[in-house]
């Protein structure tokens, strides 16, 4: 094999695997990541051709600088009362996302996924977007229903699987779906929801609706020949939506190497399809919401697709069922530089002079009790347990808009199981 | 032997049509019926699709109910998901069913449960056409038949028409449908019934009852069997294609043959097939997919379930060989005359 002797002069190939520069035991080390400082991003014209600022694609939008001021053109230059708005949704999406692993660990259900360090990036883009704007999230985007003011019993009930849920069992804890929130049914399948999206929109395009559509991925899953179905689809139809790539640094314990991080970002995948790209520091609130505002503005006015990249970390696991430790370093998540989203934001209303460390701890401890509440209401519906919540007729309702004999006689035979089963 | 009586009022009058028309017309009047109709999928605007089944949909309804779309079935199926999902009824071409192996996830995973994991709120009511089948010199890759791996789908619909008025009246039912249906198009019939015979002249539909289409409106339902020939001595269940080339032998062999159309796979009308074969007493499966896992095991199964204690024969399946489809040997893998011959020769001495 290695014995081809008509190149015997030339060294023999080699195959590179990536490799993440941190492994358990090292100490993550982030002095040679470049971050742009906050306001030095140009902000271009929303009517701007997108090959007019490919430099955006390679840099980080950030608005909020170390001290928390909101600097550059990209400030959105929201109210206190707005800012404090989004500031309460992050920390309610926190505390929903405390409560509700540790529902999982008391084994109250099979499976949670938690956003923490990431609440800005569906919050922010949820302020930012109508509420009637189409959503097709991935499955760390519960920001988007609590920013939408979206019951928290109804999102625990689906948690549970219990007689309270809207989806009647059906779908994994997290997978929320309701037409009403404009939230689109979650896919346990990567990155299906991009083509959807992009459909959606074009429909919405069609039809000479005014609303648009937004979708979200993580970075991993960019890989999945949907993300470049749909970023074909919505350059050549000039759809109106927002692609959003979640760059979290981890699918799972796969860096984001794996993704092709090693040699570009996720935001220059935009430029060879010809659609608007922005980096944006997915940390940062406020570039969050200016960069969602951005690209709403240019979904709304027929000025076609714009694809966002997230830099952000994903500051715990992927989900209940992995554990970080065992593929990456301790200190890579207390020490990313650009910091906590929630701390960020806080950091600024106090510097306005809009919020204060009493008020924060008051609200966290509200928001910590209403949850708690929500839980106990939730769990009057049932827990988990052992499934066994819905009529067993449920299961075979809604797989065709009318039952089948086939499903028909399948249903008899579970009942007639429930009967033997003494259920 | 058409069934008059599913036709509904309105179909105006009737005009000879061969299948491509046929389907052609089934779009043309839901898209004339039903704004939220559209067509899209390579080749099929401005040229009207590589079999000519879209022809003239683009000028008569425009560029944003009937387009092109870049090369992805992964894409062209995704984005019929949204837009199902918005409200339209997308009715997505793909160009060969060979071809539709990229969209298996969007199909399988998304538009096949989308009803049921967002319990009834969206949906997905997206009609899937594509030509399956060989007979053309295809090859590998424009022959195949892999109407089996979505039979296997719970939440899909499966839909094989065998005649230019069947064609029509069951897609503007699948396109009314409000679950995502396969409807796969027996490409070697599109011009004409085939009696298995490759080496004999072809025929048209001009001459074939099934080739009387009315222009206007009307459906077959889904789910419902044709009872193609009456008989006694054997039932014969096959669907496409494989219905002409199951009538011609019978006929040569002068067997008295009860040939049944299923027509639609899934929901299958299984009370028309347990009927037949408790009748004959005898039942022989073709179909021109692959044999193992294909839809002939299931109905020879269901046919066993229900019927064993009026059998009076084992159950045959006539198939294509496990095998990719040839390009030079097709007619020698073709499930044709000699193989149903000998099959048929088979069950009626047991």
């Amino acid at each position: 094999m290695a014995g081809d002797l008509k190149r015997a002069n030339l060294p023999p190939l080699s195959l590179h695997v990536p490799e993440p520069k941190f492994r358990p035991g090292d100490k993550a080390d982030y002095s040679d990541l470049v971050i742009p400082a906050a306001g030095e991003a140009q902000r271009p014209d929303v009517s701007a051709k997108p090959d007019s600022f490919h430099g955006l694609a390679y840099s980080l939008v950030r608005v909020l600088d170390d001290e928390g001021r909101a600097v550059g053109p990209w400030d959105p230059k929201l109210s206190p009362e707005r800012l404090r708005a989004m500031l309460r949704a992050m920390a309610l999406t926190r505390a929903f996302d405390e409560r509700m692993f540790r529902a999982q660990r008391q084994g109250k259900t099979s499976f949670y996924m938690k956003c923490t360090g990431e609440e800005a990036i569906a919050v922010a883009a949820a302020f930012a977007l109508d509420r009637d704007d189409m959503c097709f999230p991935s499955y760390r985007q519960q920001g988007l229903l609590i920013a939408r003011d979206w019951d928290l019993v109804d999102m625990m009930n689906q948690i549970y699987s219990n007689k309270g849920d809207r989806l009647q069992g059906r779908q994994l804890p997290i997978m929320y779906s309701t037409k009403e929130g404009s939230f689109f049914s979650i896919s346990g399948n990567l990155t299906t929801q991009y083509p959807q999206a992009v459909g959606w929109a074009m429909a919405s395009a069609a039809k000479g609706d005014t609303r648009i559509a937004a979708t979200w991925c993580g970075e991993g899953s960019t890989a999945e020949g949907d993300f470049h179905s749909a970023c074909t689809f919505a350059s050549v139809y000039r759809a109106p939506v927002i692609m959003n790539v979640v760059n979290n640094q981890w699918a799972i314990s796969s860096f984001s190497g794996f993704a092709g991080a090693e040699a570009t970002t996720f935001a220059a995948r935009a430029i060879g399809y010809g659609i608007a790209g922005l980096r944006v520091d997915g940390n940062d609130p406020l570039a969050v919401y200016a960069a969602t505002e951005w690209a709403a503005e240019r979904a709304r006015t027929n000025q076609g697709p714009t694809l966002i990249e997230h830099f952000t970390y994903r500051a715990e696991g992927h989900s209940t069922s992995d554990d970080p430790s065992q593929y990456r370093s301790a200190n890579e998540g207390s020490d990313w530089p650009l910091g906590d989203p929630i701390a960020r934001l806080k950091q600024h209303l106090i510097l306005l002079g809009e919020w204060d460390e009493e008020r924060h701890a008051a609200m966290d401890l509200e928001l910590a009790e209403r949850v708690k509440a929500s839980a106990k209401e939730a769990e009057k519906n049932g827990i988990l347990g052992h499934g066994m919540h819905q009529p067993f007729e449920t299961m075979f309702e809604g797989v065709f808009e009318e039952m089948p004999w086939h499903l028909r006689e399948q249903l008899e035979q579970a009942v007639n199981e429930k009967k033997v089963a003494g259920l | 032997m058409i069934e008059a009586q599913t036709v509904t009022d309105g179909r105006g009058d009737t005009k000879r049509m061969n299948m491509i028309q046929a389907i052609n017309s089934a779009m043309d009047v839901m898209m004339a019926r039903d704004t939220n109709v559209i067509v899209m999928g390579e080749d099929v605007g401005y040229f009207g699709g590589v079999f000519r089944a879209t022809a003239g949909l683009q000028a008569k309804y425009g560029k944003t109910r009937v387009f092109d779309t870049p090369i992805t079935e992964c894409g062209i199926i995704g984005v019929a998901v949204g837009m199902g999902a918005y409200g339209l009824r997308p009715v997505p071409e793909i160009q060969f069913a060979d071809y539709i192996y990229p969209a298996l996830d969007q199909l399988v995973s998304e538009a096949a449960r989308l009803r049921y994991r967002s319990a009834g709120e969206f949906t997905a009511p997206i009609t899937v056409r594509s030509p399956f089948g060989g007979g053309i010199f295809g090859g590998q890759t424009h022959s195949q038949s892999p109407e089996g791996i979505f039979t296997h789908v719970s939440g899909l619909k499966t839909v094989i028409p065998s005649t230019p008025y069947d064609a029509k009246g069951l897609l503007i039912a699948a396109i009314e449908d409000n679950d995502p249906t396969i409807f796969f198009e027996p490409k070697r019939i599109y011009n004409g019934p085939f009696d298995g015979h490759y080496d004999r002249p072809t025929s048209n539909w001009s001459n074939h009852p099934g080739g009387e289409v009315p222009e206007g409106y009307y459906r077959i339902p889904l789910g419902k069997a044709n009872v193609v020939r009456e008989g006694e001595a054997v039932t014969i269940l096959c669907y496409g294609t494989m219905v002409h080339v199951v009538a011609s032998i019978v006929a040569e062999m002068r067997v008295d043959a009860e040939i049944v159309d299923l027509r639609t796979l899934v929901p299958l009308d299984i009370e028309t097939i347990e009927a037949s074969v408790k009748k004959t007493g005898r039942c022989l499966i073709v179909h021109e997919a692959t044999r193992t896992s294909g839809f002939g095991a299931e109905l020879s199964a269901l046919v066993q379930e229900r019927c064993f204690y009026h059998l009076e024969a084992p159950i045959e399946r006539v198939t294509g060989f496990d095998t990719p489809y040839p390009h030079s040997l097709e007619w020698a893998y073709f499930p044709g005359p000699v193989r149903i011959g000998e099959a048929l020769k088979k069950i009626m001495k047991d």
